[in-house]
């Protein structure tokens, strides 16, 4: 399986990253070279084999519903580009 | 219409009950001001990890035995991705390939009295996941505010399977699923404040044909918009397929000041979410201990209850449907057959589902309110089944007690002067006197004419200020005519 070049734009796209033609063209390239590496590896049988969802075969450690975070508004956003009345604000969007 | 049918399938995100939220330790507390409850993780400052709440994953676990469903042992979180200012880590945590509950099934009562009927609507899956936050769109110099507050509260997406097919019975579904998440104590319902939202598939067909193309109708925070949406929703289909039309499968918003829905994205420009598995996040394993422990802590369900009312207290299968429509009616219910003990089963339902039900509905107040309390009217109830008032009189002590005329039915009863005449001897006088000063509804009576007997039953009931026995009136007016 590879990308075409159109795929690989519309990926950049989803991931709102802008890249030129050639940059693309680079892209292209390494992310084929990925899909041979994964062609390799679904050459193995795996029959009877449980798919992971994580490398690690550990399960989800759970934290007790308490409330441990304060208000630390302030010290966020100022470090915040720009704020009004408490809010984050960015450039308007509405879909 | 009845050449097409309609098929609907719900999704409703219900907020879960707990004080902090599902990957951070920030407050979930509503009404707070604006970005105080939103902590780093909320806010996805680099570095940052998230830790499950377990409190969520109970309430899952409660809903899926709640409904019949499978508890998964194993499920995963995966990241939804999409970039929207109010979700500050470009993803959303959620689940997707497996989810934490799987199947199950809700059974609801749709319509009233004669054609009431029951439907099991199926379910596909519910999943845990988080909110994002708001977006203001109020002019702050031409950009939006962004208040991260809800970021990562907890989240049950419930998803049906297109098992619905009109607008009722998605009206009935949803409403018997906001009871049953407030029965079982995992959401609040506040349909206000957002902590239950509806998503509505819908799609029309011919029978036994294939289903038509679907367009999702978003967030619906009110059982009438989810009504209103889905009858313009299916009008606009049949008009636009019977004109010849096609439709194309969409996401459309729902406007309540014109009752219309209208378009936000085709098909074309639809989300493509990459799911993948979150790496930040293990496996979720839930343990049959877990499950066998919250399964002893559920309380009766409602499915359970209405067995119970019909097994035990014989009630219909429809009163008992409605008696356990909600927690609160339920309690109010049994609250008062506490008092009129389980003999009266029957007329406390029907003063509970009928009476009551009317006059709060008149004033707009729920049963939780309700100024008669189910201890006075169990006691009212309690007259009637002894012969110390009649139905009629009930009903106006009834009123007096709403309007808090006073503190039981008893007094009343005393005050207001409203005890039934049993004593036959004051009855037989009444009679008399009402049969000597009627003669034509004598005559008419003994004329064969069955109406005149309902006429002197009125009198006779007139004379006694409506408080004489009617059983007694009837049998004494009869013997006297008939003797």
């Amino acid at each position: 399986m590879s990308l075409t070049l159109e795929q690989v734009q519309r990926i950049a796209h989803l991931a709102r990253i802008e890249v030129s033609e050639s940059e693309a063209l680079t892209t292209q390239g390494h992310l084929n070279g990925i899909f041979q590496l994964i062609e390799q590896m679904q050459a193995v049988d795996t029959t009877g084999v449980e798919p992971m969802a994580h490398a690690q075969d550990l399960s989800q450690r759970l934290r007790e519903d308490a409330v441990s975070e304060g208000d630390r508004r302030a010290a966020y956003q100022a470090v915040a580009p720009e704020t009004e009345g408490g809010l984050y604000l960015v450039p308007k969007v509405i879909e | 219409m009845n050449q097409w049918e309609v098929v609907i399938g719900i999704e409703t995100h219900a907020q879960l009950s707990t004080v902090s939220k599902i990957f951070s330790g920030a407050s979930t507390a509503f009404g707070a001001a604006p970005n105080t409850q939103a902590c780093a993780v909320d806010l996805a400052l680099p570095g940052v990890l998230p830790v499950l709440n377990k409190k969520a994953v109970e309430c899952a676990i409660r809903f899926g035995l709640a409904i019949g469903a499978q508890v998964a042992p194993k499920s995963i979180f995966a990241r939804k991705n999409y970039f929207y200012p109010d979700l500050p880590k470009g993803y959303q945590i959620s689940q997707f390939e497996l989810p934490v509950v799987v199947g199950g099934a809700i059974t609801v009562q749709v319509g009233a009295g004669d054609k009431a009927y029951e439907k099991t609507v199926n379910l596909t899956r519910a999943h845990l996941e988080e909110d994002a936050g708001k977006s203001l769109h109020e002019d702050f110099q031409g950009k939006s505010g962004i208040d991260l507050n809800r970021a990562g509260t907890p989240l049950l997406e419930i998803v049906t399977e297109p098992d619905m097919r009109s607008s009722d019975e998605a009206v009935a579904y949803a409403k018997s699923l906001h009871a049953l998440v407030r029965w079982i104590g995992i959401c609040d319902g506040n349909m206000q404040e957002g902590s239950f939202r509806c998503d509505a598939n819908v799609s029309v067909r011919r029978p036994g044909q294939p289903l038509g193309t679907r367009r999702e109708i978003k967030n619906l925070n009110s059982f009438r918009f989810l009504k209103e949406a889905i009858d313009y929703e299916v009008r606009w289909q049949i008009e636009t397929l019977e004109d010849g039309g096609r439709i194309q499968q969409a996401t459309v918003l729902f406007d309540p000041a014109s009752g219309e829905t209208r378009t936000m994205r085709t098909k074309e420009d639809a989300h493509d979410y990459r799911y993948f598995p979150d790496p930040d996040l293990l496996p979720l394993v839930i343990g049959d201990d877990w499950v066998a422990r919250v399964r002893g802590e559920l309380p009766e369900l409602p499915g359970q209850m209405r067995e119970r009312f019909t097994g035990e207290l014989g009630l219909s299968p429809y009163d008992a449907g409605t008696l356990t429509a909600s927690q609160e009616m339920a309690d109010f219910f049994e609250s008062t057959v506490k008092v009129a003990g389980m003999a009266n089963a029957k007329p406390c339902a029907n003063w509970v589902t009928v009476d009551l039900a009317a006059r709060l509905n008149k004033e707009g107040k729920d049963i939780a309110d309700s100024p008669v309390s189910a201890a006075q009217l169990g006691g009212l109830i309690l007259r009637i089944a002894d012969n110390t008032i009649s139905n009629n009189i009930a009903k106006k002590v009834f009123e007096a007690l709403w309007h808090g005329e006073g503190a039981t039915a008893d007094e009343v009863i005393e005050k207001q002067g409203l005890k039934q005449i049993t004593d036959s001897g004051a009855i037989e006088k009444l009679v008399d006197e009402v049969l000597a000063a009627n003669p034509g509804n004598v005559a008419e009576f003994k004329a064969g004419k069955e109406k005149a007997f309902n006429a002197l039953v009125g009198q006779v009931m007139k004379a006694a200020k409506g408080k004489a026995n009617p059983q007694q009136v009837n049998e004494l007016l009869k013997a006297k005519l008939t003797a």
